[in-house]
């Protein structure tokens, strides 16, 4: 499988917030052999482990980050055929229900654009350098990470 | 000379985010020896570095382990597990 085309991946780290239908068509434009793009949007919720979540700042490895992601997207693009990737992920102050990250797969049928786009989100959750620290009514702290999300990580090794 | 850096609660438990380090003076050839340089400062190096503690480490942005050599010129990275998305 010949991988992903460079110009067809679109990765970016953001203090402000993204546009889905923007994202949607700057990835859809001049593009008629896509048949199906999977869409994935991860929100601040309110509530997490008992408690309510008022704002959350998001820190991250500049280079680092930019880095991890692209891979992440190569080895999808391995895996699958897809024609065009975009990861957003914001940092900095973020307040219940704000965005914070976009990934936009496209692909010729949805299986690979499902498949792919989940496969990214389980990558990004335990590889890409970032940290939340949530401000709740019990104070500020660091999120912890979950055994989950490594959990979700070993279905991937398996085919 | 090598960069480290830190980030999130490793940051925050030791006070610096970034600083210059030379390896010659410490005789640092790998993580293992810059971890063990690092923990003989103080109590809170010693305590945020230990190995019981679940700290991850990446060398020149790639994720590395205590025996990934370091050089001069290298950026080193010290974090907790992340958690974005």
């Amino acid at each position: 499988m010949t991988s992903i085309l460079e110009t067809a991946v679109r990765i970016e780290i953001s203090e402000t917030d993204f546009d889905v239908n923007a994202e949607l068509s700057k990835m859809r434009v001049g593009r008629a052999d896509i048949g199906a793009i999977c869409s994935f949007i991860g929100l601040v919720r309110e509530a997490n482990l008992g408690s309510r979540v008022s704002s959350m700042t998001l820190e991250h490895y500049p280079g680092m980050t930019e880095k991890t992601l692209r891979n992440i997207v190569a080895e999808a693009s391995q895996r699958w055929p897809l024609q065009a990737v975009t990861v957003i992920h914001r940092v900095g102050k973020l307040l219940a229900a704000d965005n914070i990250v976009l990934v936009l797969v496209a692909s010729a049928h949805r299986q690979a654009a499902f498949a792919a786009c989940e496969y990214v989100m389980d990558f990004l959750k335990t590889d890409a350098p970032f940290w939340k620290q949530e401000s709740t009514e019990n104070g500020v702290h660091w999120v912890d990470a979950r055994v989950s999300d490594t959990a979700a990580l070993q279905r991937w090794n398996q085919n | 000379m090598i960069t480290i850096l830190f980030f999130a609660s490793l940051r925050e438990a030791l006070g610096v985010n970034r600083e210059q380090f030379d390896c010659k003076l410490s005789s640092v050839t790998d993580v293992a020896s810059l971890i063990e340089a690092l923990r003989g400062r103080s109590a809170a190096f010693s305590e945020a570095l230990a190995p019981t503690r679940n700290w991850r480490v990446a060398v020149n942005q790639e994720i590395a382990n205590t025996n990934t050599p370091i050089a001069s010129g290298d950026e080193v990275a010290f974090f907790p597990p992340v958690t974005g998305g």
